[in-house]
């Protein structure tokens, strides 16, 4: 009973950066129908220029402020540079131009950062809270705050903000949403800047548990990407679920079955709901007009 | 007319094969040649089921290492000659790939990338984990394939290089003439036709999943015996063949060449094969080189480099 | 026992009954078309007709057999064959693979054969193109056969839905607006290809817009009006049915209306 409760905190805690990761898959894909394949790294970003910035004598909040702002300029960079130019292309080219600029981030930050594993102090200490015979990192309770506040943030922003309901406005129809004088150019910068800030700000929250290094990205991109498509892309909600549901299954795994197998038993999952239901859990249903 | 561009096409590719190594300042170039042409094998397979049937997989380098491992645990455990293992590794990629293609490939877009990924994942995983099978992440030897030594013994001395560049020329030009002979022929087209309209293809009679499918069981067989010919030519395999990353490269090599033609993807695996062995200078700034050329030829040649080549030749020419 | 039987056919979509109760039969070489203002659901019966839509309700019986909801490909090798109104063409291959495309299950055989272009398949393969040139003639593009088929013009894309169609030698013929985008030369043309046809036997099941068109050449007339049947019927009762006066009145007035505003 002790070890399920301990599974559960650590399947939560790594849930809500995996949810955090696909709620900027998620805002990405709403404006533009592109999957960014770059996301991990907005995440490694976020945590590395936090680590830099705090050795260089910034104070932490101040350090972690910096790498989220760098962080959301550079996703604003992402798609003004690379995604918009290729506007139209067929989802191949899209899913290369991603992972080109996911190995291109990578590139840069070992050249200007280097290829040692980093952390920072936690914030609130590394004493362990004890809750119901298992224990839980302060830290930990900062992750999930932060996954929450994301999502409800985000939740606010997309029903009560005229600029939130003109981004899901385009995510539903493009051309309508530019007839009714959207600029949908502008929803676009937005949401890459937002999601990349999203990520930096996971980045930021994790650092402490997990350390970070210049090739962390690429896990957390395809692991967020199948929380995101377990939930049914392009969902708000189902992120959340999608990355929750993800986190718990694999501190299952782990836990109870191989920890060398716990990412295998998350993919797994993730086929046999893409086989049953192909368009994830909360997905909608579409006809194909001809 | 159709049957002489085909002509054209491999003779091209068996010239450049026979011509290059007149050019290489060094044995070792037999080995990058070598590389190439297992690249662009596998890369030919994705040409079939990315460029004809308009299909993505972003795990086909599991099928890859299916091949290389079967190269490398045929010998040793069930006793086969490599050549045979070569063989027995194609039919269980050929068979894996009947049987998780229908499920995935009902999947489409992002989703399809997604179902594909994983499997890849789980089977890099698997050749990972299992230790006590496959050696784990460090790897495994692969014992030699043994034809050089029977050349040796009817008299021709060659060296490992040139054997593997002559046996890799081979294969890609025999994986070339296949996948050209499929491009114009009635299976070729139906595939050809899911690219431009599903709806369509379907109500001309044309058995939509099943063309899928068989576009996914013939490439992963590509995938498979360029995967275990890399195994007998290195001598030693492990399982970064078939991690994510090599399934980008492949579809990174087949996208930047020109994904609809078969010398353009042949291109694309000698660029992005290339590329490491030129910068070896400048080791460092490899990833960021390889990221700039895939966004930016994505960009300006969303096509890839031959056609986008062939059509500006073709439109100063008019 | 007639080769087309749709009976009670609907299906409905986010709660609008998009077609509703639709009922009529197409007999050997008899030419049927349906007819109705904008969004009465004409192309969506032809979707239902020709399985790209699982029907909601109702039945599709051809040849007297039951094939409600079947696949498409499955329908095409009962001899069903069909148009669309937005053009399916395969944009990137040329006007002649298009045409051998729809030759399709004449010409397909052991992929292994395929692969290695043994002989079967070429023979296999000469015979479809040599049947396929023939409908680009009879369409008037056989200069055009080496073209890719995006390059074409719509009125030409539209001549070459219907060789591609013609290819598969269907019993049953659906033609989703095969005049629209054409000009008066090119809808001549296809009139008579119609007509044509529907003497040689084919059953043909038309969509048109173009009134004189239907009213010229059509045998029987079924008129749809938000997703209902209002009235069937030869050319000339349809024509004089009140309902079907004041659908189309309404229709018109309603347009008039927009362009005022």
């Amino acid at each position: 009973m002790d070890a399920l409760l301990q599974f559960i905190f650590s399947g939560v805690t790594v849930g809500a950066v995996y949810a955090l990761v696909a709620l900027g898959f998620t805002i990405i894909y709403n404006a533009s129908d592109v999957v960014n394949f770059a996301q991990g790294e907005f995440v490694m970003l976020g945590g590395m220029i936090t680590v830099f910035a705090h050795q260089a004598g910034l104070p932490l909040p101040l350090a972690a402020l910096l790498a989220i702002l760098a962080t959301a300029a550079i996703g604003v960079a992402l798609n003004k540079l690379a995604i918009e130019p290729a506007r139209g292309a067929p989802v191949v080219s899209l899913i290369i131009i991603t992972i080109g600029a996911s190995i291109l981030i990578r590139g840069a930050a070992q050249l200007i950062f280097d290829k040692q594993l980093h952390r920072f102090p936690a914030f609130s200490g590394d004493d362990p809270i004890r809750v119901m015979g298992a224990t839980i990192l302060p830290q930990s309770l900062w992750v999930i705050g932060g996954a929450l506040v994301v999502f409800f943030g985000l939740w606010l922003f997309f029903t009560r903000t005229l600029t939130g309901k003109a981004v899901l406005a385009t995510a539903n129809n493009r051309v309508a949403a530019q007839l009714v004088g959207i600029n949908t150019s502008w929803v676009m910068t937005l949401s890459f800047g937002l999601s990349a800030a999203i990520g930096a700000l996971a980045g930021v929250l994790v650092t402490p548990i997990t350390l970070v290094a210049y090739d962390v990205g690429v896990g957390l991109a395809l692991k967020g990407f199948a929380a995101a498509m377990l939930g049914g892309m392009g969902n708000p909600k189902g992120a959340l679920v999608g990355g929750l549901a993800l986190g718990l299954l694999e501190a299952m795994t782990a836990g109870y079955l191989s920890s060398q197998y716990k990412d295998a038993v998350a993919f797994i999952v993730i086929l046999a709901v893409l086989f049953v239901m192909p368009q994830g859990i909360f997905g909608k249903k579409s006809t194909e007009r001809v | 007319m159709e049957a002489r561009r085909k002509w054209i096409q491999l003779a091209v590719l068996a010239a450049l094969i026979a011509v290059l190594p007149f050019f290489f300042p060094s044995g070792y170039y037999y080995r990058v040649g070598a590389l190439i042409f297992v690249n662009g094998l596998s890369v030919i397979g994705l040409v079939i089921l990315i460029g004809y049937a308009g299909q993505i997989s972003l795990g086909h380098a599991g099928f890859a290492g299916i091949g290389a491992y079967a190269c490398a645990l045929g010998p040793q455990h069930l006793g086969l000659h490599p050549g045979l293992a070569l063989i027995l590794g194609a039919v269980i990629s050929g068979l894996l790939a009947l049987l998780i293609g229908r499920p995935i490939l009902r999947l489409k877009g992002y989703y399809l990338a997604v179902a594909t990924l994983g499997f890849g994942i789980l089977v890099s995983m698997l050749l990972t984990n299992e230790r006590a099978l496959t050696g784990g992440p460090d790897g495994i030897s692969v014992e030699d394939l043994g034809l050089r030594a029977l050349l040796r013994d009817l008299g021709w001395r060659i060296s490992g290089g040139e054997f593997w560049y002559g046996a890799s020329g081979i294969a890609l030009l025999v994986g070339a003439w296949l996948a050209l002979n499929l491009f114009d022929s009635p299976t070729g087209r139906a595939m050809r036709s899911l690219h431009g309209s599903e709806v369509a293809a379907s109500t001309v009679g044309i058995d939509v999943a099943r063309q899928k499918l068989r576009a996914f069981v013939i490439s992963a067989v590509y995938a498979s015996v360029a995967g275990s010919l890399l195994a007998l030519q290195n001598g030693f395999i492990t399982p970064d063949v078939a991690g994510f990353m090599h399934s980008i490269e492949m579809v990174t090599m087949a996208v930047l060449g020109g994904v609809g033609s078969v010398l353009g993807a042949t291109l694309g695996a000698a660029i992005l094969t290339l590329l490491p062995q030129v910068l070896t200078v400048f080791a460092e700034y490899e990833q960021l080189v390889l990221g700039a050329v895939m966004i930016l030829v994505m960009i300006f040649l969303p096509q890839g480099l031959l056609p986008s080549i062939a059509r500006r030749l073709r439109g100063r020419g008019e | 026992m007639s080769l087309l039987d749709v009976n009670g056919l609907g299906i409905t979509f986010g709660g609008l009954k998009a077609v509703n109760d639709v009922s009529f039969s197409v007999q050997p070489g008899e030419i049927v078309s349906v007819i109705g203002p904008n969004g009465a659901g004409k192309t969506t019966l032809f979707n239902m007709i020709s399985g790209v839509y699982q029907p909601g309700r109702g039945t599709v019986a051809l040849d007297g057999r039951d094939v409600t909801g079947i696949a498409p490909n499955r329908l095409a090798e009962m001899g069903l064959s069909r148009t669309f109104q937005n053009l399916q063409v395969f944009q990137e291959m040329t006007v002649l693979e298009n045409v051998l495309a729809g030759y399709h299950l004449q010409e397909r055989g052991p992929v292994l054969a395929d692969l290695l272009s043994l002989p079967s398949m070429r023979r296999r393969a000469a015979r479809a193109r040599e049947g396929a040139r023939g409908l680009l003639a009879r369409v008037r593009l056989d200069k055009a056969e080496g073209q890719e088929a995006g390059s074409l013009s719509y009125g030409a894309l539209k001549r070459l839905e219907i060789a591609r169609a013609l290819a598969l030698r269907p019993k049953i013929l659906l033609l989703d607006e095969p005049a629209a985008g054409c000009n008066a030369v090119e809808t001549e043309e296809i009139d008579a290809l119609i007509a044509e046809l529907a003497a040689a036997g084919i059953a043909i099941l038309l969509v048109e817009h173009d009134m004189k068109m239907v009213m010229r050449i059509s045998n029987h007339i079924v008129v749809l009006d938000h997703g209902e049947k209002i009235a069937e019927g030869d050319p000339a009762t349809v024509s004089r049915d009140p309902g079907v006066i004041a659908a189309y009145l309404g229709a018109e007035e309603t347009e008039a209306a927009d362009a005022d505003g």
